[in-house]
């Protein structure tokens, strides 16, 4: 499997994955406000959010309808959609493209669910590796102890509750999430994980995230030529109306 | 008429991996595929070995491609648009057709009737590859599905087709007519082009997957006749 870098693209795709609760969805914002800071062409995108397959997921996943085949086939859709109609042009166009899950959460989730391994990783084979994929590792605990936290309703699918581990959506959550982290960890060195302790603090762990981007990919490529247009003026404040007289003066 | 049961020497496969958890040995029905273009005479043929099968005492169901709960009604208004990847629209159509599986085919195999399939995996297959897809990827893909106790693959020459879709509808439907590979700008052309180069496509799977190809250029009555014949055969395990 060849990175975007390797394929020549003048691209690159930064990629987090984790646990639910491992805080990775967090440290992928801060990191794109620094880049877009930095005035760096970036573009987000998030797992399972394309406009056009959205309807039939939440549909599927409202009244339960989804099987492990058909749950792993619509995110596959969801993710083909995404990456054909935004990640490659994007990359062609030398962004930074920043993934909050890429493929290998379907490798995980799915392969839990039951389906072969080689049978999902066929079908997302059309998909390059990340230049960079930084794995957020939390224990167990402190994962789920973030998101139970709050006794939040745990959603069917999400809890893994599909898979009949246990009648207490809690307690089958915890279950289906130590699967999860056992199959992440066992693809890890495979697929070159950068594992992140995600038990450190969230500061200190975007600090670490910069410091990762800013070694392993020259930023200075991915810069806009032109730069973005100003927002309108904000509307003077007596302060500035004030400095405007003085300078007047 | 009874129906025999699938005898022991003649097992039941999936073609790759399979659906996880499926008992292959409790599926007792007949899956029976007609393929065939638009045209060729597919759904009333369907039609008619429904009322003959269910006529001799056979529980019928049937399914074909965009039926499923799923994802039917949002595939159709992405195609609508026509602004699906060829990557994304495969997939929609294995998703479609997943569901349909589990939730239609594989119950009612189970329950030991006979499934009708108005088209399979080998025209989505044959869609894609004529669009360039990679033949090993939809093979792993559609490996989700159980081999058919028969495939009868209805062959009629495009300059029939054009002839049968224009008296029917009086235009050419647009993905029928491959009008998305811009092969010509004429729709007449592209349908024609489109149509033999699937053609072509169906006579390589047919090494691989061993249809029955019937000729229907012939009238709608002698191919009834001739699938009558064949099915009646394998329902009789001779």
């Amino acid at each position: 499997m060849k990175t975007f870098a390797e394929l020549n693209f003048p691209g690159r795709l930064i990629a987090v994955e984790g646990l639910d609760g491992s805080g990775k969805s967090t440290q992928i914002y801060l990191l794109k406000r620094w880049l877009e800071a930095e005035g760096i062409k970036v573009y987000f995108s998030e797992w399972n959010s394309s406009e056009l397959v959205k309807s039939a997921t939440s549909k599927g996943k409202k009244r339960e309808l989804l099987t492990p085949t058909t749950f792993s086939l619509i995110h596959a859709t969801d993710f083909g959609d995404r990456y054909e109609r935004h990640l490659l042009p994007l990359l062609r166009a030398g962004y930074m493209v920043l993934c909050d899950r890429y493929i290998f959460t379907a490798f995980a989730r799915d392969v839990v669910r039951g389906c072969p391994p080689e049978w999902v990783r066929g079908i997302y084979n059309f998909a390059a590796q990340p230049d960079l994929t930084i794995f957020f590792k939390a224990d167990l605990e402190v994962s789920l102890n973030r998101i139970l936290e709050g006794r939040p309703k745990l959603k069917f699918f999400e809890a893994g509750m599909d898979l009949e581990l246990s009648n207490d959506p809690y307690e089958s959550f915890r279950i289906f999430q130590g699967r999860i982290l056992e199959q992440y960890m066992a693809m890890s060195g495979e697929f070159n994980f950068i594992v992140m302790d995600a038990n450190l603090h969230v500061e200190k762990q975007q600090v670490a995230v910069r410091k990762l981007v800013g070694e392993r990919i020259d930023l200075k490529q991915f810069k806009r030529r032109s730069p973005l247009p100003l927002p309108p003026p904000a509307p003077p404040d007596e302060k500035s109306i004030e400095m405007e007289e003085d300078s007047a003066a | 008429m009874n129906t025999n049961p699938k005898p022991a020497d003649q097992c039941r496969r999936f073609y790759g991996h399979g659906i996880p958890g499926i008992q292959l040995e409790q599926l007792t029905g007949r899956l029976i595929v007609v393929e065939g273009a638009d045209g060729s005479g597919r759904s009333t043929q369907i039609a008619r070995l429904v009322d003959w099968l269910e006529t001799g005492g056979h529980p019928t169901v049937q399914v074909g491609l965009k039926r499923s709960t799923l994802v039917s009604s949002e595939l159709e208004k992405a195609q609508e648009g026509n602004i699906l990847s060829r990557t994304t629209l495969s997939l929609f159509y294995a998703t479609d057709f997943a569901d349909q599986l589990e939730n239609i085919i594989l119950p009612a195999l189970k329950a030991g009737f006979i499934v009708l399939a108005d088209r399979y995996i080998y025209t989505l297959m044959a869609r894609d590859m004529v669009r360039g897809m990679d033949e090993t990827w939809l093979k792993n893909l559609y490996g989700i599905a159980p081999e058919p106790d028969a495939v009868f693959y209805l062959s009629v020459e495009p300059e029939e087709l054009v002839q049968r879709n224009l008296a029917k509808n009086a235009t050419l439907d647009f993905w029928e007519s491959g009008m998305d590979l811009g092969l010509s700008r004429d729709m007449f052309d592209s349908f024609i082009k489109y149509q033999t180069a699937i053609q072509a496509v169906f006579r390589r799977l047919q090494t691989t997957y061993a249809f029955n190809i019937v000729d229907a250029n012939r009238s709608m009555d002698s191919v009834t006749k001739e699938l009558r014949k064949k099915i009646g055969a394998l329902l009789n395990g001779d």
